[in-house]
């Protein structure tokens, strides 16, 4: 006779897809957050191996960003037009009446996309994507706690990134206390733009920061992200005298930042902060650009180049110089 | 790497394989003799073994400091027609074929139209074989619902334990001469066999002796002629070694590797046993010869190092035998798995990590050779440093080594009878496959199509692709009411097939052990002298036949698809479903599209798919497990394909995963390429979920970009990455690193390659889900990473 093995589980399939929630998830009663990823086997992001969770929204337009989906802090739609098969489908069951084939592939009118969600459940091909699922902390839990075994092994855990996690600041301190209470170790990567008073709640709970550090001069800075660093600069403070481990991460954007002045005044400010022995130095890559075309909104990102190896290389003596460790590509 | 071994490595590496009738027509000349009609079978193979030793040609190349050739010269590649016998056609393939080709010149092809095949036709093994099987066989065959290893290839699935590092021939002599003496003529029925078995293994002992006594005569003739001084030392040196092993147990370093190669070139010599015969341990047993030089002032590392760089020559000078018949069109590898393993468990428990191991690991880095082939076993005793070493070869990129779970394969073997010892002294081999080094019998028997069993399924025991009823009938599927009901009737099917395997494999194995016995291979494994008995007749200690199950990823997201959409959510019909594969898909590109895209599959860490991979795992278990094999042992399982799954995959038209008529299979307990989107863990993870512990061995390939695997902290990863792993009780695991050609190829096919995982900076992604700018940035650089 068959005997079919079956795993106890909730009932639910555990199969999640993140961007497309096409396998008919049951809305979850308790509160929720929006995330736009949760990627496993994450080493760049904190000791050990990782899973990084990334928070939706963020209050900061860096002219770099290479994860533009992760701007707005609500679902949008996306498309690869390399795996459309052109069936037509996402057109018939489009709420809004949004999408038309002009010329053989489907287009999409922001003004009229209601962000149903129809076009991505029903193309057959995954090209048609809702970024951004909405999540409770117990779901979000769920994809974290299975790599546990992992965690253990390599000294790892769970970075919280974005976007912005701090700007769902109730649903990150959730997280944070859930997995304390598993035991697993958290790393969260932030902007550092957001409220002192919740940056020290989030330190009460959280092991690790990776703060970013973009320009060390104001209105340079308010010019590429759109806000000033004075806000991130004094939470960065704030983070260090309370004793808590950060680790300063610079992406290297050519014309931007990569002057040796503000690499040197990066390096003194980090000086100051007791609690920073590690700077990670991130080159910047034109995969934003990339992304960006696949997004119905339209996003003003710079064409820039990246940077030589010999350029990474010759900031990192720097910053060694510095008496900091050092990793290119975190 | 010195320029005496850049020399012989570049000589090995640019002589293209050709086909050596040296053999062939001693072999023929033996048997022509009448020789071999006055004896008894084994004695009779004896014979043919010592005229072989006898007069094959003696090779010693310039600058070698290891010597003997399996052919006439490097490259030079033997053939076994007493086994199968190449006809011409094969012969005219072997030397056109577009890949892995042998060179056949038109002496040789003379030689086999006049002399060869006339005298072998009608008498190899083969076409005994093809004789003995039922039309029943032969049409499953023929479909490809299972291949058969002994079809063109002796049984010899084997690795060598410590002994020949203690004891000469001629002290297995006197072993043999102590079972003669207390054979029980009178009480003992088998008395008489077993006196033939051992006279033969007596006159095998003395053919290796004198084989090397050969050599030692040419090393020294050639040293009178030699006029630079270090190398007429050098072969002065050669002489004295090859007098002394394998006669005696070695006594330094230098011998102990020429004792291994002199056995070496006899198993394979004697016939071309599948497949791998290899040292085993070889760090341990070198360990002690090593440390004794060292000690006494007569080795230094560099010595050492280069004495094995040598030896690792000597493999790669030896291609696989080739193949006749339709796979001699198709196969596509010149390597014959030798698998050198380093690490894992000595016998007492502890760690077996010492300075060889890394000594070992140098010169697979330095060697760059596809053979030998090499692994580390890792267990939880070994530090993480021996890992980390081995991580930053397999960084290089060339697909070695491959990574064994040593605590696990411990368990499968203990499973499996073993004493703790024994199974402490095995390891892996060919593959992935376990066995007991030195004392096992771990054949290797055919691999098997599971995906091919599905499509019987779904056609009620009929293959579409001929309309020949196959398999029983079992149901038409468009009237199963539940996936339980479909499930059961693949499960009949799976039976069905494997009784016709196991009934043919049960002649095969007899015929082995009446016609074709392995006295010389038989003196080395334990307990053939002690019993008396051939190794093909179950003269080792433990014998085990494995049947290899294929395409595990695509039965179970093909079984997946059905049962997510036709019976959990109702949303497809199984005649649609039906309909489609019949037409390749043809007109019904969505349908393919939401199989391939918006259905569980197996390598995600989602127990909807992966329990499915459970219940196929447990089938194929009940199907194999624990059946008797003619030997006094049992048959066990492995997953592993090797290539076939590209000939499995070539048999089997559309399946319910998405996958197109024809398209290669998912590979040993990989998910189906491309299938996977969560990453590494969660194909360790999914794969994790299979019991392991009760299989003989089980592939995991894993593809990684050299990026991801840049800098310190991410070889670090990669090791805790494998640690994970084997806590999670996985066996095996390898890492193609891949190149800018990968890349390109998933430039142009992004929907097989949407598994490979790049680095892009600062962060990892799927290589297919990157824009074209973006890909081709990654290529130029992995370009340079390369160089």
């Amino acid at each position: 006779m068959v005997t079919l093995v079956k795993t106890e589980h909730d009932g639910q399939s555990a199969y999640s897809h993140l961007r497309t929630a096409t396998h008919g998830r049951a809305p979850a009663s308790d509160a929720q957050g929006i995330f736009f990823d949760i990627k496993k086997y994450a080493i760049h992001d904190g000791p050990g191996i990782r899973t990084t969770v990334f928070f939706k929204g963020c209050p900061l337009r860096c002219r770099w960003c290479h994860n533009p989906e992760s701007w707005q802090a609500m679902p949008e739609s996306s498309f690869r037009q390399g795996r459309c098969v052109r069936c037509g489908r996402c057109e018939a069951v489009c709420q809004g009446q949004a999408i038309t084939f002009p010329d053989g592939y489907p287009v999409t009118d922001v003004e009229k996309c209601v962000l149903c969600g129809r076009c991505a459940v029903e193309c057959p091909a995954g090209a048609r994507e809702i970024i951004g699922q909405q999540m409770t902390v117990a779901e979000v839990m769920a994809e974290v706690v299975k790599d546990v075994i992992f965690y253990d092994q390599s000294g790892g855990g769970v970075t919280f990134s974005g976007g912005e996690p701090l700007m769902q600041g109730d649903f990150l301190l959730a997280l944070l206390n859930r997995c304390r209470a598993e035991g697993i170790h958290t790393a969260v990567d932030t902007t550092c733009h957001a409220k002192g008073d919740l940056v020290r709640r989030v330190a009460e709970v959280a092991d690790l920061f990776l703060c970013d550090i973009k320009h060390m001069d104001s209105p340079i800075h308010e010019r590429y992200t759109g806000v000033p660093n004075d806000l991130i600069l004094a939470n960065l403070r704030t983070l260090a005298e309370a004793g808590k481990k950060v680790v300063v991460r610079i992406p290297i954007v050519p014309g931007f930042n990569d002057d040796p002045v503000n690499i040197e005044n990066t390096a003194r400010f980090a000086q100051s902060l007791p609690t920073v022995k590690r700077i990670d130095i991130l080159p910047y890559n034109r995969g934003g650009l990339e992304k960006s075309v696949r997004l119905t909104a339209g996003f003003d990102l710079m064409e820039g180049e990246s940077p030589s190896d010999e350029q990474m290389a010759e900031i990192a003596r720097t910053l060694r110089g510095y008496g900091f460790e050092v990793t290119i590509g975190g | 790497m010195n320029e005496r071994v850049r020399r012989l490595r570049r000589q090995s590496v640019e002589t293209h394989p050709y086909i050596s009738s040296e053999r062939a027509e001693l072999m023929t000349q033996f048997y022509q003799s009448g020789a071999a009609w006055c004896e008894s079978v084994p004695v009779t193979r004896a014979m043919a073994f010592q005229h072989l030793m006898e007069h094959k040609t003696v090779y010693i190349g310039d600058g070698e400091l290891i010597v003997g050739e399996k052919g006439h010269a490097p490259k030079a590649t033997p053939t076994y027609p007493e086994l199968c016998c190449h006809t011409l056609s094969d012969l005219d393939i072997l030397n056109s074929r577009e890949k892995t080709s042998f060179a056949v010149s038109p002496e040789v092809r003379k030689v086999y139209a006049e002399t060869i095949i006339p005298f072998w036709q009608g008498r190899t093994m083969r076409e005994r074989i093809f004789r003995e099987m039922t039309d029943e066989w032969k049409a499953t065959y023929e479909a490809g619902l299972f291949t058969e290893f002994m079809e063109q290839r002796s049984p010899g699935h084997t690795v060598l334990d410590d002994k020949i590092y203690r004891k000469g021939m001629l002290d297995f002599k006197q072993d043999i001469q102590r079972s003669l003496d207390s054979l029980d003529y009178f009480n003992d029925p088998q008395a008489y066999a077993k006196q033939e078995e051992l006279k033969a293994m007596r006159i095998c002992a003395e053919a290796l002796i004198r084989f090397a006594e050969r050599h030692a005569e040419k090393a020294r003739a050639m040293a009178e002629q030699e006029s630079d001084p270090q190398r007429k030392a050098e072969l002065e040196r050669i002489a004295q070694v090859c007098s002394h092993v394998p006669a005696h147990a070695p006594r330094d370093f230098w011998e102990a590797l020429q004792y291994y190669w002199f056995v070496h070139l006899g198993v394979t010599t004697e016939m071309n046993p599948w497949d791998s015969f290899n040292p085993g341990r070889l760090d341990q047993h070198l360990y002690p010869f090593y440390r004794r030089g060292l000690d006494e002032g007569t080795l230094t590392a560099e010595q050492a190092e280069e004495l094995l760089q040598c030896f690792w020559v000597k493999f790669n000078n030896q291609p696989a035998p080739p193949k006749v018949g339709v796979t001699a069109a198709e196969s596509g590898t010149y390597t014959d798995f030798a698998q050198i393993n380093s690490g894992g468990l000595k016998e007492d428990g502890s760690d077996g990590v010492n300075e060889v191991t890394f000594l070992v690991l140098d010169v697979i880095e330095q060697m760059r050779l596809v053979q030998p082939s090499s692994s580390i076993q890792v267990s939880k005793k070994n530090p993480d440093r021996f890992i980390k070493r081995a991580t930053k070869i397999i960084r290089t990129g060339f697909g070695q080594p491959s990574v064994f779970n040593c605590d696990l394969i411990v368990q499968e073997l203990v499973r499996m009878g073993k004493s703790v010892a024994d199974a402490r002294n095995g390891g892996s081999s060919g593959c992935v496959e376990v066995g007991a080094f030195g004392k096992e019998s771990y054949i290797l028997t055919g691999y098997f199509n599971l995906p091919k069993v599905l499509e019987l399924t779904l056609n009620n025991g009929v293959d579409p692709r001929t309309g020949r009823r196959l398999g029983p009938q079992t149901g038409d599927p468009e009237q199963f009411e539940t996936f339980e009901q479909l499930f059961e009737a693949f499960r009949r099917q799976v039976n069905y097939i494997m009784d016709i395997k196991m009934r043919g494999n049960n002649v095969i194995e007899q015929l082995y052990a009446t016609y074709m016995p392995a006295p010389f291979l038989s003196i080395l494994i334990d307990d053939c002298i002690a019993e008396g008995k051939d190794y093909h007749d179950g003269g080792a200690r433990y014998n085990t036949n494995y049947v290899q199950g294929v395409g595990l990823g695509t039965i179970t997201d093909a079984l997946t698809a059905i049962r997510y959409h036709v019976f959990d959510h109702k949303s497809l019909r199984m005649p649609q479903l039906l309909a489609a594969l019949h037409n390749n898909f043809e007109g019904d590109e969505p349908l393919r599209q939401t199989l391939l895209e918006r259905t569980p599959k197996y390598g995600n860490d989602d127990d909807y798919a992966d329990d499915v991979m459970r219940s196929v795992f447990e089938v194929y278990f009940e199907a194999v497990d624990g059946r008797p094999n003619t030997k006094g042992g049992r048959y066990h399982i492995n997953l592993l394909p090797t290539t076939v799954h590209v000939y499995f995959g070539s048999v089997i038209g559309a399946t319910p995963d998405g996958r197109k008529a024809g398209l290669p299979l998912s590979e040993g307990v990989s998910p189906v390429q491309g299938a996977d989107r969560y990453g590494p863990t969660a194909v360790l993870k999914s794969a994790a979920k299979m019991d392991h512990a009760r299989t003989g061995g089980t592939l995991l390939n894993m593809k990684f970009n050299p990026q991801v695997l840049d800098g310190e902290e991410s070889l670090d990863k990669l090791t805790q990455l494998i640690r994970s792993y084997f806590r999670l009780d996985g066996h095996h695991i390898q890492f193609n690193v891949v190149d800018a050609e990968t890349l390109r190829e998933a430039q142009k096919h992004p929907e097989q390659n949407r598994d490979l995982i790049v680095r892009v900076a600062g962060y990892s992604d799927y290589f297919v889900d990157l824009g074209r700018d973006l890909q081709n940035e990654i290529i130029a650089r992995t370009e340079q990473k390369a160089l």
